[in-house]
């Protein structure tokens, strides 16, 4: 009992393949434009692929392949969608709202509004039966949509950036409030913030430009990054290239030493590398010193970079240069006399470079 | 949005203001011209005759019934017009837009040759005991023939501002598209379906070429308030100007009190539902 | 909104006039005589007339009076005669309201006799032509239609000018001549709209002026009836007093109701005062 989907959409440049063990909610993390909202559309059946096959337990959402096609249409297919904005229809009550999946598939009036009731006291917005959608604030209105979602009891639900248009104040009060109704339940949350990832999702799934860059279990990816997008996220800077005895090789041909981890994963899956395969090197910011002049001596990296931007970031200063930022402090940049177009090196200890396989 | 008011800049020229009152005058002058033209001593008199309420009962139960036509035509027009994606839709547009800017006299002219006793649908109506020529049903369909993109315009202009998006999210709580229909997209575009069946009902009313040509003129039957006009002035000026002054009074009645300009449906909910007030598509 | 329609249409009609835009009517007609071989005497009168002479005319004069008008500046060179039609109480309305006209020929007596009574007119009315009632019906007449009692038949659909416009006024006078009380389908407020209910084949019949249906040509076919009789149209020509070029105005009436004129009217189906 699963669910699997394999789909391209030529005109996107979309080709993602996915499968979702029951009760598994995963989180699709990537860049403005990689196709995660056509994943989610294309789940949801509002978006016709090209060519790709689904299903859900055994329920064929839709198959493209074959000489004969079969389509699913949306409101058969009990994947409910949750978007950034809450999408109430104005003209009815909270109450009405959350009745009106039940109140679709025949339930009877008097039975779709006592599950309404239940869910929306699930989201603690029982008091808010009443009212119409205008009347709610953001973070109400957003609970009361994520009751109505899951009052239509989906098999699947389809979560896009729901934090995304919440203030700063509303966010964490609905994402304890999703890690409470996600728990068991198969979903696929598109977000922008790793702390969605981490908290509710089992699995993170990263999109590139219509294709999965990476996917794992959310730890080790963001433990262990092997896309540039997703060592941005857990907040490293990366380097790809060639496994060698020491560390990598670039594609430019420069070395970087690092450590194999001799750790073994959160999934099991061992330090694994040989020599000659591809691999990546990453490294936290605050693992950089910032240098004038080349400061050789092993084991050490050093680049020459060119200074590319300088900003607050916390109470550091992060040096952004040849692709790779560093954290140092106010007073040592002041010292160093930093300034954009600036040539410095960028010396990192072999010892805090982590190498593993891509 | 409303919100741009609140401080009182609008960005508006002064001369604007100028060129906006002369506009203004443009449509106001000739109904007061008219309206002082009045005979008044004898108003209440000349539009109580009995032709004159036959005419005015005649063109309410007519406009009435056309509007109802425009809405049962209408409805589906604009929705395919506005949601669905197919070749010749524009061409489709195009036409059912015609009579917006066809003389009416044309258009009764090609209802002549259609439902005339000599027409394309015509002769097979007489065969089956159907006459439209001369009757009532003639008049209505002239009126229905004239008003009906005043009513798709309106609608497909408030489907197309309020989006899919709403039909999106009921279709995959599980509702089928009839239900979408009824329960969301009906809702949701209502005051620009009542704002076209206003205009509609309003153009019915001062419907006259199409009917003139198609209908015929005979009181009790197809002789609207506008041809009445139109054959009073023939004889008694002073009736016909009462009666365009009634019409007028009816038609400004009519849409005053009903038409409203239409709002954005979602912009309730987005004003308040969301911190940003952010509005982009779901498909993207 | 339509409402003011007609009046405002009235309105507009006169400012384009009064700026001399008015459409000169296109001279070719197919129902025109050719050139009369007589005549010619009223031209050589004195010497050179010159200038522009506008003439409003009842609609039913259109094709009689675009010839009239091309044979009257053949004849003078100098002279160049503007033709403005329409219904005759519309014509009054714009003469009254100061449209610059020279020559006003109305369809019947009313109209003329309301700017004769305002004081608007230079001289008297002539009266130069006739017109009477005929039974208008689709060439294959469906209803077998051959005297003034048929359209009293059940199920003949007739078609009739209301009684408030001339056209109906007339077929009043008929009906109770003939002691036949018709039940129209349609009371039309003008000649051509009853005319065209006919030739389209939605009535079975309608009342018209036997001059229409001579200008119908073959798409309807007219059937005289006796009682026509109690019912002549006459029509009147005068010159309108604030004319500019009396002159002229005179001597296209004296061609209108002079042999020219006789033979043309006759040819479209006139008869004589």
């Amino acid at each position: 009992m699963t669910f699997h989907m394999q789909a391209t959409v030529g005109a996107r440049g979309f080709d993602v393949g996915l499968n979702l063990a029951p009760g598994e909610t995963v989180a699709v993390l990537g860049p403005n434009g990689a196709g995660k909202s056509t994943l989610l559309n294309v789940i949801a059946g509002l978006l016709r692929p090209d060519t790709g096959r689904a299903e859900i337990d055994g329920k064929v959402l839709f198959d493209l392949d074959g000489g004969a096609t079969t389509w699913t249409a949306p409101h058969r297919r009990g994947t409910a969608l949750l978007a950034q904005e809450p999408l109430l229809f104005p003209h009815l009550s909270a109450l009405e709202n959350v009745a009106f999946g039940p109140r679709s598939t025949g339930t009877a009036r008097k039975a779709a509004r006592e599950s309404a009731r239940t869910w929306l006291a699930a989201v603690d917005a029982a008091d808010l039966e009443a009212r119409r959608p205008a009347e709610l604030s953001g973070g109400q209105a957003q609970r009361v949509a994520v009751a109505r979602a899951l009052a239509a009891n989906p098999e699947m639900l389809l979560l896009d950036e729901p934090m995304a248009a919440l203030d700063i104040h509303a966010a964490p009060l609905l994402r304890r409030l999703l890690k409470k109704v996600l728990a068991g339940r198969r979903a696929i949350i598109i977000t922008h913030d790793v702390l969605d990832a981490l908290m509710l999702a089992d699995r993170v799934i990263v999109l590139e430009e219509g294709r999965i860059a990476e996917e794992g279990p959310t730890r080790q990816v963001l433990q262990r990054p092997r896309s540039r997008f997703a060592a941005g996220l857990a907040g490293l800077n990366l380097i790809s290239g060639i496994l060698t005895a020491t560390g990598i090789r670039t594609a430019e041909g420069s070395e970087v030493a690092g450590h194999q981890d001799e750790q073994a994963l959160p999934d099991g899956t061992g330090p694994a590398g040989t020599a000659g395969q591809p691999g990546v090197a990453a490294f936290p910011p605050s693992a950089v010193s910032v240098f004038l002049t080349d400061a050789h001596g092993s084991p050490r990296n050093s680049f020459a970079v060119t200074v590319t931007d300088l900003e607050q970031h916390g109470d550091q200063i992060r040096v952004r240069a040849g692709g790779m930022s560093a954290d140092i402090t106010p007073a040592a940049s002041a010292d160093l006399g930093l300034a954009p177009g600036m040539t410095v090196y960028f010396v990192i200890k072999a010892a805090a470079v982590a190498v593993y396989p891509a | 949005m409303d919100q741009a008011n609140v401080g009182g800049y609008h960005g508006i020229p002064r001369w604007i203001y100028a060129i906006a009152a002369a506009g203004g005058l443009f449509v106001l002058l000739p109904l007061a011209a008219m309206a002082a033209r009045v005979n008044w001593p004898q108003f209440i008199p000349l539009v109580t005759s009995e032709s004159s309420l036959t005419a005015l009962g005649l063109s309410l139960r007519t406009s009435a019934a056309s509007t109802a036509l425009c809405i049962v035509f209408g409805v589906p027009l604009a929705l395919v017009l506005a949601r669905s994606n197919f070749r010749g839709q524009r061409l489709l547009r195009a036409f059912v837009l015609l009579p917006l800017v066809l003389p009416p006299v044309v258009g009764g002219i090609a209802l002549l040759y259609t439902f005339g006793r000599q027409g394309l649908l015509g002769r097979s109506l007489e065969a089956a005991g159907l006459q439209i020529a001369f009757s009532t049903t003639a008049v209505v369909l002239a009126q229905t023939f004239v008003a009906l993109p005043f009513l798709v315009v309106s609608l497909e202009g408030a489907l197309r501002t309020a989006g899919g998006r709403y039909e999106a999210v009921a279709a995959t709580l599980g509702a089928r598209p009839t239900t979408v229909l009824r329960r969301v997209t009906v809702p949701l575009v209502l005051p620009g379906l009542a704002s076209g069946a206003v205009l509609s009902f309003a153009r019915s009313l001062g419907e006259f070429g199409a009917t003139l040509t198609f209908a015929g003129s005979l009181q009790g039957v197809t002789r609207t308030l506008p041809l009445e006009i139109y054959l009073q002035r023939e004889t008694d000026a002073d009736a016909a100007v009462a009666l365009s002054l009634v019409l007028v009074a009816v038609a400004v009645t009519v849409v005053g009190l009903t038409y409203r300009r239409p709002t954005h449906p979602g912009q309730r909910s987005a004003r308040t539902g969301s911190a940003d007030g952010g509005w982009n598509e779901v498909a993207r | 909104m339509n409402t003011g329609k007609p009046r405002l249409a009235a309105l507009l009609t006169a400012a384009a006039l009064t700026a001399g835009l008015t459409a000169c009517a296109p001279s070719a007609t197919s129902t025109g005589p050719s050139t009369g071989p007589s005549g010619g005497a009223s031209s050589d009168t004195a010497g050179q007339l010159s200038g522009t002479v506008t003439v409003f005319a009842a609609a039913s004069l259109k094709a009689t009076f675009t010839t009239l008008a091309d044979e009257f500046e053949k004849k003078n060179p100098g002279a160049k005669v503007t033709l403005s039609f329409a219904g005759s109480s519309d014509l009054a309305t714009q003469i009254s309201q100061g449209a610059p006209a020279d020559v006003f020929a109305s369809a019947d007596t009313g109209n003329m006799a309301k700017l004769a009574d305002a004081g608007l007119l230079d001289g008297t009315a002539t009266n130069f032509a006739t017109n009477v009632l005929q039974i208008a019906v689709p060439p294959s007449n469906p209803a077998s239609i051959g005297s003034f009692a048929d359209l009293a038949r059940p199920g003949v659909k007739v078609v009739v000018c209301a009684s408030q416009v001339p056209c109906g006024a007339a077929a009043h006078t008929v009906e109770n001549a003939a002691g036949v009380t018709l039940a129209p389908v349609s009371e039309e407020s003008s000649v051509t709209d009853v005319l065209g209910k006919v030739t389209s084949g939605e009535a079975d019949a309608g009342l018209v002026y036997v001059t229409d249906v001579k200008a119908a040509g073959n798409k309807a076919k007219g059937i005289p009836f006796a009682e026509s009789g109690k019912a002549v149209n006459t029509y009147p020509i005068a010159i309108v007093g604030a004319s500019r070029n009396k002159e002229l105005a005179a001597a296209f009436i004296a061609m209108v109701a002079g042999a020219d004129g006789r033979k043309a009217l006759a040819d479209a189906g006139f008869g004589t005062p």
